[in-house]
């Protein structure tokens, strides 16, 4: 079953969205729908605006024209912090807070004012497979496992939609496998829909339903995974 | 010495300005011979800090036949030049002068005025002025400090600030460690300086009393009420500055404005 098979109406969706800094147009008037369990990949060479696009979504930075909607909702209609709850972001480098791997997990709900019990901890950690490292301190982590807690972190949030933004392009091989297969089972298990940014198009390939190719900030082309991964690319 | 030459008295605080001149100029020629070049910012400095000091000399001069509120104006003058000092400092914090305006305005101000009122400083602008002054010229320096290391303990924290905003934190609660190791470390200067009162120490305004003929004992006290008062205006200066900063450093969505630069990432 595809993607827009899934659902109808859009999860996210962005009209003529951009954002210009100091006269360079980081994201130019990009149109794009993303729908309910559908993972959207984001490639396209370096500068091309793919983080810039990301960071719009969740409004991290603030569009100069166009708008995001979410579930239908303009999104500045939706106070930032609560949308940032909704729209769940994992960053290229996990930036994990100082203490343990629960306090991790637990620092989005407790903004809320929400306190995540332990076994709603361990069944996160069982699902990212640290099972049983809630306790541990986050400075003896390895690069994968501070990825997969950086997961869990989004997830403990229980996000409508995750935002990746090149989450293995830190790791050595054997993690980014790890955090591929992960991430495949997230969405798999949760039909959490997700908007991935990754320079490797072959990963794209492996996780995504459609991509969109970003070129200076501009949409070159977006289609099926198949449609624009395999097909004649006079740019590749 | 020189007073056995001289006995005129601004005649001697001229020859006493020049020796102190051509100290200054030995101590430039002995970096230069060690190839460090302040040849430029010696020269500026001397030139611009005499120029400074004679001008206030003078307005002070036809200030004192004036009456005393116009002690009042002279210092929020200085306010607003300390402000104007400290934002330049803090370069790139949005909002730097207004936050720096309203820290050292409150911080200075307010013990000012409680010193007037307690009768800790005599009204007269004699010493209103310069007493005033080296109480907003240490929240100046205090001011500068807080913002400076805000703006730096930002800069190297833009990922785990961002990450916080992205999991719903509020930015008060993003920078909340950054407010509060810049609030420390601005009154660095101001802790040590009451600490040391007296034995690494003794300040020009002790030494000018005991000059002008006052007790010892006096002079001490004096100084001690003198240096708290100071570090109190430090700490409201810092305080405020730090927390009112901490507004500036994102938009009304909660974006962090406060960075090193625009992202033109990915």
């Amino acid at each position: 079953m595809s993607a827009i098979e899934r659902g109808d109406a859009p999860v996210l969706e962005t009209e003529h969205l951009s954002r210009v800094v100091a006269g360079v147009r980081l994201v130019d008037d990009v149109s794009v729908q993303v729908r309910q369990g559908e993972v959207l990949a984001v490639v396209g060479p370096s500068g091309s605006g793919k983080s810039s696009f990301l960071r719009l979504l969740n409004r991290l930075d603030e569009p100069t024209g166009g708008m995001v909607a979410l579930g239908g909702r303009d999104y500045r209609m939706i106070p930032p912090r609560e949308l940032r709850r909704r729209v769940g972001m994992v960053t290229q480098t996990a930036f994990l807070f100082p203490g343990t791997i629960s306090d991790n997990l637990r620092f989005g709900p407790r903004q809320r004012g929400y306190r995540l019990d332990e076994e709603t901890v361990a069944s996160l950690l069982d699902r990212v497979g640290l099972a049983g490292r809630a306790g541990h301190d986050v400075r003896h982590l390895s690069g994968g496992e501070a990825q997969r807690v950086s997961v869990a972190r989004a997830l403990a949030n229980e996000p409508a939609v995750l935002l990746l933004d090149e989450p293995t392009s830190a790791l050595d091989d054997t993690a980014k496998q790890g955090v591929e297969a992960l991430i495949r089972k997230i969405v798999g298990d949760h039909e959490l829909t997700c908007v991935i940014v990754t320079h490797d198009r072959p990963q794209a390939g492996r996780l995504a339903d459609r991509v969109m190719v970003l070129g200076a900030g501009r949409l070159e082309r977006i289609g099926s995974t198949d449609e624009v991964l395999h097909a004649q690319d006079p740019l590749r | 010495m020189l007073k056995t030459l001289f006995a005129d008295q601004v005649a001697l605080g001229v020859a006493q300005a020049a020796l102190a001149t051509a100290v200054a100029l030995v101590v430039m020629l002995a970096a230069r011979a060690r190839a460090i070049h302040l040849e430029r910012d010696i020269v500026v400095a001397l030139v611009r800090g005499v120029a400074q000091i004679l001008a206030v000399g003078s307005v002070l001069m036809l200030l004192l036949r004036g009456p005393r509120w116009t002690g009042v104006f002279i210092l929020i003058g200085m306010t607003i030049a300390a402000a104007t000092t400290s934002a330049r400092r803090a370069r790139g914090v949005p909002g730097a002068f207004r936050v720096s305006l309203s820290a050292i305005g409150l911080g200075a101000g307010s013990v000012i005025a409680l010193m007037a009122w307690a009768g800790a400083v005599d009204t007269a602008i004699t010493a209103l002025v310069p007493i005033g002054s080296m109480i907003i010229a240490n929240a100046m320096n205090t001011n500068s400090l807080a913002l400076n290391r805000f703006r730096s303990e930002v800069e190297s924290h833009v990922g785990l600030i961002e990450t916080a905003l992205a999991l719903g934190a509020s930015a008060k609660e993003t920078v909340s460690p950054y407010v509060h190791a810049s609030c420390q470390a601005s009154l660095i200067p101001a802790i040590d300086s009451l600490r040391s009162l007296g034995i690494v120490w003794i300040p020009g305004l002790m030494t000018g009393m005991l000059l002008s003929g006052s007790s010892p004992v006096y002079a001490a006290i004096y100084q001690f009420v003198m240096i708290a008062f100071i570090f109190s205006a430090s700490g409201i200066t810092s305080l405020a500055g730090t927390l009112l900063i901490r507004t500036y450093a994102f938009s009304p969505a909660e974006q962090l404005t406060l960075r090193p630069e625009p992202s033109v990432d990915g």
